[in-house]
């Protein structure tokens, strides 16, 4: 996983609420065997016609936000199905971080396994974000994640919350995997013990 | 101190480590694996050398990509991607020596369907699987919740997931529910009122007299769509009735290890003075059968109600709501009852068990459907088997309906079973999202007794009229 340290990019806005992972990236691009690759198809039903040409209104498909590595979405973004094709789409196009007042709680888990920082902030701020979004290039976002802040075009800075580890993991590039290894031991333990417990499971 | 919530009770029995920070380490009893989800996951393993480390507690189903239609054990018979993807779960489970029901196996079905089914899901266990309606096995109350792909190997590899304890949240419906209201009506309802991340953050407990009243089967749907609510998971505590579902069951403790697993579970309740972070509470006989009207599940009205204005909404929502609208290409004060099916969906981990076909029989019996379409598709092949048993079957195929073999189908649509662009289908499966069910289809969800009864009229109709 790549380590994310600090962004200055261009933020594509995505006003709409509960944009749900079916449309972030559709079921027919499920059945594939790897993670990457999927890039071209994130959001494909809003970004391509029924014969796959590009809908230009589309705010991806628009010129200035060909290239943006932020979005600044709706409330409860990534709800719905646990699909971590969603975040493997959206690194795949270039999205490092997302921002917006709340996230569904699998999605939110599944971006800090692939290197994407989502930020929860109040509404009065993401609308501030929001607006510099819809400037695009005039308008970049700097996300700093060792000091928890969020900068705005104008210069405001916003902080923002976050779990210690996640961002220790997402700072360092960190695989979760190798770290729970290490705790090996207290795994056996805590399986003799359980065994002993409820030795019906 | 106060005391304890079952979540409490459960999460504390599963802590391997916990960190200063309040990371905890937490132990994963049974771990749910289908086709989709995992290939990236055993791929990690391979390429780093890992193994499964409790192949025991490990099961697998393909469920989502496989052809409900006969003769599906052919390969042949599966577009190419579902007969990869199929094919390396075949793989994976013999490579990795984990529990396994492939498609020819009369008990394949949807994972959340055959976990229970075959007592692989026992109260106070966590229970993962890469899927979001893992929440089902609340019902049993097991902690059980959909993880991520990267998850999923964390589990393959450590039998362990990193988790924060999330608030706790009650969910009480008091009093009965009223004729042809269902459990999938309380569950639409309540997220109507909550919305769908009114639950972020807690896992909910449901509880009250019309919970309690809910069969095993009831109690499934219920759980299965607190995800849709944005909780992390949802429980009911273990009764009398979970314990008559789960005994006899093919992987149930048996003998001694049923007494001690008995005494155990008996332990798994709320303390009286456990403490709630929210608490919220629906009169059972509020309840009426209902229907969504958008594309997203907190879009619920009563049967009886019109299609809402936009600007009825606050906020995000409005915007969302004329979306919704334009979409399902529906109008503002239009009758609920009004509104045109041209295809009817019964089955799913929301509604595909026994009692949903028998609910959705009764309505049936005798009487022809309305619809272009119609399509019954069993949970799993053992509830096919029951419901052919039963005479189900041929209640359904005499009406007219398709009587499928068992998978998610339509549900999210992976396979062949489709919307085509406008299509409007009854669905008793759990996401409205656009695309759902097909690029274009409108999806309209509802209680297996009520997509019924639209099968039969040709337009969403009030169960009630029928009975």
């Amino acid at each position: 996983m790549d380590k994310f340290t600090t962004l200055t990019g261009i933020a594509a806005p995505m006003p709409l609420v509960n944009i749900d992972t079916d449309m972030i990236i559709p079921k027919q691009f499920l059945k594939t065997i790897k993670r990457s690759g999927l890039g071209v198809n994130l959001f494909d039903e809003m970004r391509y016609d029924q014969d796959g040409n590009e809908i230009p209104d589309f705010v991806l498909n628009k010129p200035q936000y060909r290239e943006a590595q932020i979005l600044v979405a709706g409330d409860n973004f990534g709800c719905g199905s646990s699909r971590e094709h969603a975040p493997w789409a959206l690194l795949d196009f270039g999205i490092r971080c997302v921002i917006s007042t709340s996230f569904a709680d699998i999605f939110y888990n599944n971006c800090f396994k692939n290197g994407i920082l989502p930020i929860t902030l109040p509404q009065e701020q993401v609308d501030i974000l929001m607006s510099d979004a819809e400037k695009g290039a005039n308008a970049r976002i700097t996300v700093d994640l060792e000091s928890q802040t969020v900068t705005a075009s104008d210069g405001q800075t916003f902080a923002f919350e976050l779990d210690s580890f996640k961002k220790h993991c997402l700072l360092n590039g960190l695989d979760d995997i190798g770290l729970t290894l290490e705790k090996a031991a207290a795994i056996d333990s805590f399986e003799v013990t359980a065994q002993q417990a409820r030795p019906w499971v | 101190m106060s005391g304890k919530t079952l979540y409490d009770k459960i999460f504390d029995a599963h802590v391997v480590h916990e960190a200063e920070d309040g990371t905890c380490l937490l132990y994963i009893d049974r771990h749910l694996v289908h086709e989709v989800t995992s290939p990236q996951a055993f791929e990690g393993l391979r390429m780093t050398g890992r193994t499964v480390r409790a192949p025991d507690k490990t099961i697998a189903v393909p469920d989502h990509n496989v052809p409900t239609t006969e003769g599906r054990e052919n390969p042949e018979n599966m577009t190419e991607d579902s007969r990869i993807q199929v094919a390396a779960l075949d793989q994976n489970a013999r490579d990795f020596g984990i529990h396994y029901y492939p498609v020819s196996d009369v008990r394949q079905g949807i994972v959340h369907i055959v976990g229970p089914e075959q007592g692989w899901t026992l109260p106070g266990m966590t229970v993962v699987c890469g899927d979001s309606h893992t929440a089902t096995h609340g019902a049993f109350g097991a902690l059980a919740h959909g993880i991520g792909t990267s998850e999923v190997e964390h589990v393959l590899a450590t039998q362990t997931l990193i988790q924060k304890k999330s608030k706790n949240m009650k969910v009480e419906i008091t009093g009965k529910l009223a004729p042809g209201v269902t459990a999938k009506d309380i569950t639409l309802s309540v997220i109507g009122a909550t919305g769908t991340a009114g639950g972020t953050g807690y896992v909910i407990e449901y509880c009250g007299e019309a919970i309690r009243d809910l069969s095993m089967e009831g109690r499934m749907t219920v759980c299965n769509m607190a995800i849709e609510g944005g909780a992390r998971a949802g429980l009911i505590a273990p009764d009398e009735k979970t314990f008559a579902y789960v005994q006899g069951r093919p992987h149930a403790p048996k003998g001694a290890q049923w007494e001690a697993a008995l005494a155990w579970w008996k332990t798994l309740f709320s303390d009286d003075d456990a403490h709630w972070d929210k608490v919220v509470t629906i009169r059972g006989e509020d309840i009426a059968p209902v229907v969504t009207w958008g594309t997203s599940p907190e879009d619920v009205l009563p049967i009886t109600a019109t299609v809402p204005a936009p600007d009825s909404f606050k906020g995000g929502k409005v915007g969302a709501a004329q979306r919704s609208l334009d979409y399902m290409g529906l109008e503002p004060g239009q009758k609920l009852t009004d509104i045109a099916i041209d295809t009817v969906f019964i089955g799913s981990c929301t509604n595909g068990r026994i009692e949903d076909l028998r609910a959705a029989a009764a309505i049936v019996k005798g009487k022809k459907v309305a619809v272009k379409r119609a399509m019954v598709v069993p949970g799993s092949g053992l509830v096919r088997a029951q419901a052919e048993e039963e005479g189900l079957a041929d209640i359904f195929r005499d009406a007219g309906f398709e009587w499928r073999l068992a998978g998610c189908s339509m549900c999210l649509a992976m396979n062949p079973d489709q919307l085509q662009p406008g299509e409007r289908c009854a669905a008793t499966s759990n996401r409205n999202f656009e695309g759902r069910q097909g690029r274009g289809g409108r999806t309209h969800l509802m209680s297996p007794a009520m997509a019924a009864a639209a099968a039969l009229t040709g337009h969403l109709t009030d169960v009630r009229d029928l009975m």
